[in-house]
């Protein structure tokens, strides 16, 4: 087992319905009281290809995936044949009578004589959830939940039929699983990946407009917001291209809503003129964007940390931004509700920047607490009447933003240089005071940037330093070093633009060695602490395979 | 009563001569006779000559990117039904750099009024040509005559059944007005397409090109915009005599419309409700 947890592949191709009982038997687990880890690789097709969903399930909160496999349910041949080799000592495989499982110590499941070949994942679910000790009537209520049918349905019949066969075969069988025991009373608990907290934490912030184009691993935070917009009272619209989208969601921003986009590399990469639109015209604008590895349309369903610099450097001119960079679901939630506020605050752009391993990764975790919260107010402030001015000279740079319509002031917004009351001007003087008072804001965002974590001692022998989901993998494999008692710690940024190298420099230069760990081939990160805080980190660690960093691999890349 | 004082006077960049002023003085109009004062409206508007004309009367204005006044208006639009949006943009951004945003447009069907003011040439960057600029037009960039075939929007709007669709001529300042007016009133997206001389680059569509070819529909000929065969034809009729005046309507519901939330006002006005936001998330456990 790995650390007092267990890790669950179910692998197969696409169109096996292999997520579904993935998610039912997560699902499962958190209800039984369990805390879960979900990894999910898959390729860019519908059908077919080599598809994993990874489940690392533990009595205890989990930081990150790992290595390693308990159990591994093979709906097809070449599950076996690549992740045979990666079973831990006591791990069971279960598989088709027809699959060869090799040396590996298999469960030989005769799905074919157990159900009907439509329900071959309810068996595989039925005998899976036997193995972990999970309650059957549980499992086949989250599956009824699942498939969303009535009982008495035709379909729930005959998937239960199957849960309870395969379930009465399993029990049959001699396999020497020993799941940890469940958390006792367990709190109730969401489950909920990267995406969907984002969605959330955004709407809990008072979003009212989401625009989009489909692209691969953002898309579920625009179905998500979708899902709730009714109820939430949000406009929504899937634009013809993410150019549109920017443009449609600045142009809500400026009339009052609360306004986010969501995109992956190359819809960002159309955005940019948008971007720039933001910063010019000081509209309030929330861009998620959830990275997949490049160059152009890349691996797109995998994961990097590759867009650092482009989120940090895209569009043309010189404005103030932020940049969050959650490295938990929870961290998702809380930065969904954070943009839109920084956002309205500084009427700026503001970059929620995840990649497809959080994105995707479903974790347990309770409701998250609305108490406090408040929703963004757009508008206020300023001048009334002819006097009011849009973009009148502040010492910090923010001017009163008032909404059109709402009042007998007229609000003037322009993309080119313009006066205090939003006007084209082509005067040099004034334009320079302008860009001066952009750019000003940038010191309040800085005023405001949320301080990276820290762990372990203050002047540990080596200090491992990570932005956005990096952070669980990093934190794991620190853990382990410390329990093999080397001296170690570790340094998570949420939040990398801008940066206030006051509040972590000087523990950063008291550590043995900076180890900068990060999920891209150049160490951008590394890049942007030694130019913003002449940190130059002793070593990086990146990875660019379109995997996910695990602690093992982190562990590897030390010790190599 | 709102009164065309109310827009104010304002210093232009435009060339004398230029059809934008007509345009200009048409809009005013009509926004004063549809009871519209400067702050009930927006004016949203992209890049180029034409894109400039939010800055000459008063109005909310938001004058965003080259080829994006469509899905800006859109937006805005959809924060807030209570604004009465206008789009102002010439013929480049319209259909070139914003194309894709045109067609979806059409398709939407957002409570827009758009008038694209068309001078068959990029003005602003000199006297290229633009999509709906006439083969063998020869420019600078075109010194061998424009070899691809204009867009017609009248046509393309015509055919995607777009709820009002209408041709002016900045020459028929008054015609104009009437035009921008329905346009106003159509509770969905209105299309008016502006023949506009640019005085300093269109040397083929001149003031008098235009004059000697466009009759208003209505007054020599019968139409009825209802008839969408007619209108059909009518909107490939460009050549030595060109109609203006309403050539399509229907009444297809707006895509506001099929927002609960909109029915409430604007969005900047509705509360969070954190009760429904405890049940959204209660729904993930
Ligand atoms: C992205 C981008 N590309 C190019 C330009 C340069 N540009 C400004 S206006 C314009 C064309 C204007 O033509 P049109 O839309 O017909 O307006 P007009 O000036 O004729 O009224 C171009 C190419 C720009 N501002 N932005
Ligand atoms: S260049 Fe043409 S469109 Fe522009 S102001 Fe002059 S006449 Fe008008
Ligand atoms: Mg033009």
């Amino acid at each position: 087992m790995s650390q007092g947890s267990m890790n669950l592949m179910i692998g197969g191709e696409a169109g096996q319905g292999l997520v579904t009982i993935g998610q039912v038997l997560a699902k499962a687990l958190v209800k039984s009281g369990y805390h879960i880890l979900v990894t999910q690789d898959y390729m860019s097709r519908v059908r077919g290809g080599h598809n994993t969903f990874t489940i690392r399930f533990s009595p205890q909160d989990l930081d990150s995936p790992c290595e390693g496999l308990d159990l591994l349910v093979a709906l097809n041949q070449e599950t076996l044949d690549r992740h045979a080799k990666e079973l831990n000592s006591g791990a069971v495989v279960l598989a088709d009578t027809g699959l060869s499982c090799g040396q590996a110590p298999c469960l030989n499941v005769p799905y074919h004589d157990l159900a009907d070949k439509r329900y071959l994942n309810t068996v595989a679910l039925g005998v899976a959830s036997h193995l972990l000790g999970l309650d059957l009537e549980l499992v086949a209520e989250t599956l009824e939940t699942a498939i969303g049918k009535k009982k008495g349905d035709k379909v729930v019949t005959e998937n239960r039929q199957a849960l309870e066969k395969a379930v009465q075969w399993a029990a049959g069988q001699d396999h020497g699983l020993k799941p940890p025991a469940p958390e006792k009373e367990p709190d109730q608990r969401m489950m909920l990946g990267g995406n969907q907290a984002i969605a959330l934490g955004a709407l809990a912030g008072g979003l009212k407009f989401l625009a989009f184009y489909p692209m691969t691993p953002s898309t579920a935070i625009a179905l998500t917001v979708i899902s709730h917009a009714e109820q939430m009272g949000v406009v929504y619209e899937q634009a013809e291209d993410e150019i549109a989208a920017v443009n449609m969601a600045l142009g809500a921003s400026y009339a009052g809503a609360p306004a986010l986009v969501c995109t992956s590399g190359g819809g960002y990469a159309l955005m940019t003129e948008g971007v720039s639109l933001a910063g010019m015209t000081e509209t309030p604008l929330v861009i998620a964007l959830a990275m997949r590895p490049g160059p152009a349309t890349g691996l797109p369903t995998r994961t990097e940390q590759g867009d650092l610099l482009f989120a940090l450097y895209g569009g043309h001119g010189e404005f103030p931004r932020a940049i969050l960079t959650p490295g938990s679901v929870k961290q998702c939630f809380a930065a969904g509700y954070r943009a839109l506020h920084l956002a309205e605050k500084f009427q700026t752009p503001v970059f929620i920047l995840t990649d497809q391993f959080l994105a995707d990764s479903l974790r347990a975790l309770t409701p998250f607490d609305l108490s406090g919260l408040t929703p963004v107010r757009p508008g206020g402030g300023g001048a009334s009447g002819d006097d009011y001015l849009r973009y009148a000279i502040t010492d910090d740079g923010i001017s009163p933003r008032r909404l059109p319509g709402m009042g007998p002031e007229l609000v003037i917004a322009d993309s080119d240089e313009h006066d205090e009351q939003g006007h084209i001007t082509e005067d040099l003087e004034l334009r320079v005071r302008m860009n001066d008072k952009r750019l000003a804001k940038q010191k309040g965002l800085r005023a405001e940037v949320e301080a990276p974590v820290f762990t372990g001692p203050e002047d540990a022998d080596t200090l491992l330093v990570s932005w956005g989901s990096s952070q669980g993998p990093v934190a794991e494999a620190a853990r382990r070093l410390g329990e093999d008692g080397q001296s170690v710690g570790t340094c998570h940024f949420s939040q990398v633009w801008p940066l206030a190298p006051e509040q972590f420099s000087e523990r950063l230069k008291k550590a043995g060695q900076v180890v900068v760990i990060e999920g891209n081939a150049t160490g951008q990160f590394a890049g942007l602490l030694k130019k913003e805080a002449g940190i130059a980190a002793q070593r990086f660690i990146g990875r660019y395979d379109g995997l996910n960093l695990t602690p093992e691999y982190i562990l590897r890349q030390l010790a190599s | 009563m709102v009164d065309i004082k109310d827009y104010g006077d304002f210093e232009t960049a435009w060339c004398p001569g230029c059809g934008n002023f007509s345009i200009r003085k048409a809009l005013i109009q009509a926004l004063a006779e549809s009871d519209l004062a400067p702050h009930q409206i927006l004016l949203v508007s992209g890049i180029g000559q034409a894109a400039k004309t939010p800055h000459y009367l008063r109005c909310n204005c938001f004058n965003g990117l080259h080829g994006r006044s469509l899905p800006a208006a859109t937006g805005a639009r959809l924060a807030n039904p209570a604004l009465k949006v206008i789009t102002n943009s010439g013929d480049g951004c319209n259909y070139g750099e914003g194309g894709n945003h045109f067609l979806a447009a059409l398709r939407r069907n957002v409570n827009l009024t758009m008038l694209a003011h068309d001078n068959q040439i990029y003005g602003l960057t000199k006297g290229q040509a633009s999509p709906t600029s006439m083969e063998g037009m020869h420019t600078k960039a075109q010194p061998t005559g424009v070899h691809s075939y204009p867009f017609n929007p009248v046509a393309v709007a015509v055919s995607m059944h777009v709820g009002f669709v209408a041709r002016g001529f900045a020459g028929e300042v008054e015609h104009l007005t009437g035009l921008i007016k329905q346009a106003l009133a159509h509770p969905g997206l209105s299309l008016v397409d502006i023949l506009q001389p640019c005085v300093s680059f269109n040397k083929l569509n001149t003031f008098q090109w235009y004059k000697e070819r466009v009759y208003k529909l209505g007054e020599e000929t019968k139409h009825d915009p209802a008839d969408w065969d007619a209108a059909i034809r009518l909107s490939y009729e460009f050549g030595d005599r060109i109609p203006i005046g309403v050539i399509y309507t229907n009444d297809r519901p707006a895509f506001d419309s099929f927002f609960p939330v909109l029915q409430k006002g604007p969005l900047a006005t509705q509360e969070v409700d954190y009760g429904v936001m405890e049940k959204v998330l209660e729904s993930y456990c």
